[in-house]
């Protein structure tokens, strides 16, 4: 079973139409119990980073995720979700984060080059660092896929946890893993084919 | 970098697909869902649903065939037609759609895209504008293009995106239904002011009005357009594959 984690922010529709249609059953759940039962988590978000994390932490839910992510239970962030698992965000004052994922989140327009619009919004091809073996994450993807951006903030200093980048002046953080733990900053619920492809391998991880 | 985005319009009225549809292969022309299903496999970088009925229960059936849409096709939709008010973001946000597009609400009530923006965020709300030339300049319209508001249309552009208006649908009234190209000089008008993407909408007829819009305006993000793609006159698989020929960022 895989429990989408419901702490109050985001709508949830797009997201769980998206796993029904790859064959996956997910659980949208706040409680304690059902995600410790998941044997895999999603943590969604939209909205400001401050006040995704107030609301997690408001509901308990930062420890029980942190605990199935040290458990070793796979975990996928997404956009928002996906930042809440760096060590901090400076999006409106300083936040912090779960720190699962080592590095903080920063405003892109410093990032890229004048004439480029914010967000950072629509179809952009992800890049594999040429270093490492292809995250199993995107098993079943190529280099070059695109998929569906909307953020104005990015990831930086995660290092050797970045599994994809997409260029916009710079490479920005596409997606990052630690182990178990793992972020997409793209939407793959609204990314078609190459989406449902990426979700499927998480549920196969 | 991001691909640019094509765009087919889907006009709903009392839940199926008006303005005309001719293809062969499906089995129901007129159903908005399979429509959409169908132009995502296309390709289609994104939907554009446009509900333009006028009874409540025309309305109540658009929320059942966005929802239907959302639940089987994993592209972003966008929402427009009819939205005058915060519930009415709430009701189709509710339903999978991902960015509401304003026009008259707008127009009757500038305050709505500032009040949606702060709500949902502004890449959520999307600013359509109907406009031509009257006397040299750029001139908003509204209902549906038969009433002169009197707007500068450039004026209006950009105090919505000062608004908090995330992303412009541009008509040109003048060029619309045409099929002779984009109105590029108008939508230059308006790059040249706005700093959020900008939608080239009216005009388009064969496969080189997209390929001369993008290589001319390199600032414009995406065309739409409605007939040409509901009668197979230019097919999206086509039109990517030329788009890409020359050079420009698509995603194939």
């Amino acid at each position: 079973m895989l429990a989408i984690v419901d702490y109050g922010v985001g709508n949830l529709f797009s997201l769980t139409c998206s796993l029904r249609a790859i064959g996956v059953e997910a659980v949208v759940t706040g409680e304690e119990e059902t995600l410790d039962q998941a044997d895999r988590i999603l943590l969604p978000g939209v909205g400001a980073f401050g006040d995704a994390a107030q609301a997690l932490r408001t509901s308990g839910l930062d420890r029980v995720v942190l605990r199935e992510a040290e458990a070793g239970k796979p975990l996928l962030g997404i956009c928002l979700g996906m930042q809440l698992l760096f060590d901090y965000s400076t999006e409106y004052g300083r936040h912090d984060g779960l720190g699962l994922i080592p590095g903080s989140v920063q405003p892109i327009r410093p990032m890229i080059p004048e004439g480029h619009k914010v967000p950072h919004m629509g179809w952009n091809g992800l890049h594999f660092p040429k270093d490492r073996p292809v995250s199993p994450l995107f098993r079943r993807i190529e280099e070059g896929d695109c998929v569906y951006f909307v953020h104005s903030y990015a990831g930086v200093d995660c290092g050797a946890h970045t599994i994809a980048t997409a260029e916009y002046g710079p490479e920005l953080t596409a997606a990052v893993a630690r182990d178990n733990v793992y972020g997409v900053q793209f939407h793959p619920e609204k990314s078609g084919q190459v989406g449902l492809d990426i979700l499927r391998a998480f549920c196969e991880l | 970098m991001i691909a640019k985005r094509i765009v087919p319009c889907l006009d709903v009225k009392d839940g199926r697909v008006v303005k005309g549809v001719n293809f062969q292969g499906l089995a129901d022309v007129s159903s908005p869902v399979e429509l959409a299903r169908y132009y995502s496999a296309c390709g289609a970088d994104e939907l554009v649903f446009y509900d333009i009925t006028a009874s409540a229960e025309g309305r109540a059936l658009f929320t059942d065939i966005l929802t239907a849409t959302a639940s089987t096709v994993f592209i972003p939709l966008t929402v427009g037609g009819g939205i005058s008010t915060l519930e009415d973001f709430d009701r189709v946000l509710k339903c999978g759609a991902d960015k509401v597009s304003v026009n008259s609400g707008a127009l009757r009530d500038p305050s709505l895209i500032r009040r949606a923006a702060q709500r949902y965020g502004d890449q959520c709300v999307v600013l359509s504008v109907d406009a031509k030339r009257v006397e040299g300049r750029f001139r908003v319209f509204a209902k549906g293009g038969r009433e002169d508001t009197g707007l500068d249309a450039i004026q209006w552009i950009r105090s919505g995106v000062a608004s908090g208006a995330g992303e412009i649908v541009l008509n040109s009234i003048d060029t619309d239904g045409v099929k002779r190209g984009f109105d590029l000089e108008m939508l230059q008008a308006v790059c040249e002011v706005v700093d959020v993407p900008v939608i080239a909408s009216g005009g388009a007829g064969r496969i080189q009005d997209f390929t001369e819009l993008f290589q001319a305006l390199p600032k414009v993000d995406a065309g739409l357009a409605a007939s040409i793609f509901h009668f197979g006159e230019v097919k999206i698989p086509d039109l990517k594959r030329a788009l890409a020929a020359e050079g420009i960022p698509t995603r194939l």
